[in-house]
């Protein structure tokens, strides 16, 4: 499994992906690429399940850059006899294992969402509205990226496993260079792994309102805030708030969508959600045909009110 | 400069599918078929990067049926130069497109080679990575913003914490997010001169691409249904069933 991490913490995304890979079965090792990755390899070798954490420092491993890190992990893939290289189905995996599948000469599985044996698996396609369950060829090896909301994440483990450092004698490329991340700083929860969301649509109308409206509710629920592709399209918020095909996929306990008429690209987004709320003016939204709870209205008048009641 | 542009012909984005009863695929007869949103976008940069002098041919190219040569006339019709249709009739699993494509890049040898960030059939998001992998050469997947000077490109992506820039040296892969434009709509003059551009068919075979191999489709299923939910009248009521399922 490759650990994805920023900032000397390991992203929450590898618990879930360690979830999957207990139940493919075998030993679970991690490995994260870093400059210095000790101690980040230190809270992959505390997850519950996983036998090893590896570290392979290299000043070159500064950014996950997908052509850096794949030569890396295809050389440990092969030096190891690994039966499964997984990642997870986030924008990190998404990047970097089609890369690593293709120079192991394998057809890759994306966003595992279930797992019958070793070799088959099931998968969503056409944004969720059909699941096949595919059989992987077991050599050279299984690649994989797994549905985040699918799994669980694996627990802590009583014992830490033991962390080790690797090196690979792979040839990094120079030509793609990190130039910068603009990164949302947020006190709210990450909308990843959060287990309220709430969410705006095209109906806020304009950034100052998406603010306005959505954020004292998120702030009441403890909630993170998510948007459709409309809401992220006009610049009412960040990019990486899409909920949706082609954003997030998400699943918590929670999900509130304002605004949102429900189109398949953004359900696709919420099937896992445990209880959708939906507030919405069009009785006929098809939001409604997937909502626990439907509320008809304005969401000018209903949000504020929910907000302040709840 | 030359520019390759992948385009996939899939259902409609706006189109229901309907899972076959006999969980043997997803049904397709009948049903309307368009490029793949992404590779409009994908042709529309190209387009532009054309009309800002940059770009001086578009290359269009699609693996698949023979009625793929549709997509490949609405690529023609975005201003492509001239297409390359490699014709395959059987299933083509990413791998085996990025292969048939990698092929294509070793006649062609573009610059700059745009891809849709996912095609919306299949969700796999792989192919732009595979292809840029198997030429050894750099990838910016998930493209918002593309910046070409001399013989490198400023890429801006779309990443789970936010947007991150890399720079990179041509010939390189760009696959392209919602973002980075919106496509055209098509007038009937381009749609007309598109039929007399230039299409070349070719094989995997000829391009020495096996078709065997990757997944194995064993079963094809409708996603579990959702419980019927309620509604609600009143923010009051709302409240009162979310307290009562313990989540306020
Ligand atoms: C390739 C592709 C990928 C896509 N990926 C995604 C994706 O990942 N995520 C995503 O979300 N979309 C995605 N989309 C877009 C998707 O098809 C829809 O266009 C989008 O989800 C619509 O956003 P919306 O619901 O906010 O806007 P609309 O569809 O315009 O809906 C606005 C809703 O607000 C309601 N409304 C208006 N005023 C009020 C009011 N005062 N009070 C209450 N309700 C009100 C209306 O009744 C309506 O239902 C994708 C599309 C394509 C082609
Ligand atoms: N058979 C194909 N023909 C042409 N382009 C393809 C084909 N398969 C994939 N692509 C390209 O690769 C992108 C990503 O596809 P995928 O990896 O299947 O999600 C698409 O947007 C296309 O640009």
């Amino acid at each position: 499994m490759v650990g994805q991490h920023a900032e000397g913490k390991l992203d929450n995304g590898v618990a879930k992906v360690v979830c999957a890979a207990k139940a493919v079965g075998g030993d679970i090792e991690v490995v994260v690429f870093a400059t210095a990755g000790a101690a980040v390899a230190g809270q992959a070798a505390a997850i519950e399940g996983v036998t090893k954490a590896l570290h392979v420092d290299r000043a070159e491993n500064e950014h996950p850059l997908a052509a850096v890190l794949a030569p890396q992990v295809v050389a440990l893939a092969k030096a190891g006899g690994y039966t499964h290289v997984l990642a997870a189905g986030n924008t990190f995996g998404k990047d970097l294992l089609p890369r690593v599948a293709a120079l192991l000469d394998v057809q890759q599985v994306s966003d595992v969402m279930a797992v019958h044996s070793t070799t088959s698996f099931d998968r969503p396609i056409y944004a969720g509205n059909a699941i096949v369950t595919v059989e992987a060829m077991a050599a050279p090896c299984v690649v994989a990226t797994v549905r985040l909301a699918s799994f669980q994440a694996a627990g802590t483990a009583g014992a830490a496993a033991p962390v080790e450092a690797v090196s690979t004698d792979a040839q990094l490329p120079a030509h793609t260079r990190f130039v910068s991340l603009a990164a949302q700083k947020s006190e709210r929860p990450d909308l990843q792994s959060a287990t309220r969301v709430v969410s705006g649509g095209r109906a806020l109308g304009s950034a100052e309102k998406f603010k306005e409206v959505m954020e004292p509710l998120a702030d009441k629920l403890g909630a993170a805030i998510g948007a459709s592709r409309a809401a992220v399209d006009s610049g009412y918020c960040a990019s990486d708030m899409q909920v949706g095909q082609t954003g997030k996929i998400i699943a918590p306990e929670l999900y509130v969508a304002c605004g949102i008429s429900g189109a398949i690209q953004h359900l696709a987004g919420i099937k896992d959600a445990r209880t959708i709320v939906a507030i919405n003016k069009d009785p006929d939204a098809p939001i409604f045909e997937v909502a626990d709870f439907g509320l008809v209205g304005d969401l000018f008048q209903l949000v504020p009110e929910f907000a302040q009641k709840a | 400069m030359k520019a390759l542009v992948s385009v996939k012909r899939v259902v409609d984005y706006n189109v229901r599918i309907q899972v076959k009863p006999d969980g043997s695929g997803v049904a397709t007869d009948g049903v309307k078929m368009s490029m793949n949103p992404f590779d409009e976008i994908a042709m529309e940069e190209a387009v532009r990067l054309k009309e800002k002098g940059v770009v001086s041919e578009i290359v269009a190219v699609t693996v698949g049926s023979a009625k793929c040569v549709e997509t490949l006339r609405t690529a023609l019709a975005f201003g492509a130069d001239r297409a390359i249709h490699v014709v395959e009739e059987g299933e083509v699993q990413p791998l085996v497109a990025a292969k048939a494509l990698v092929a294509v890049c070793g006649k062609e040898n573009p610059d700059l080679f745009l891809l849709g960030k996912q095609a919306i059939d299949d969700d796999a998001n792989q192919t732009g990575q595979m292809v840029a992998a198997l030429l050894d050469r750099p990838q910016a997947t998930f493209a918002s913003k593309v910046e070409i000077a001399g013989t490198k490109a400023t890429v801006t992506r779309e990443v789970d914490a936010g947007l991150q820039t890399i720079e990179i040296d041509l010939p390189a892969v760009i696959t392209v997010d919602l973002r980075l434009n919106e496509p055209r709509y098509l007038k009937l003059p381009d749609i007309m001169k598109a039929k007399r551009k230039p299409v070349e068919n070719t094989t995997l075979g000829d391009l020495g691409v096996q078709a065997a191999g990757g997944l194995k489709i064993v079963k094809t299923a409708s996603p579990a249904a959702r419980s019927k939910g309620v509604m609600v009248k009143t923010v009051d009521e709302l409240i009162a069933g979310l307290k009562n399922k313990g989540l306020l």
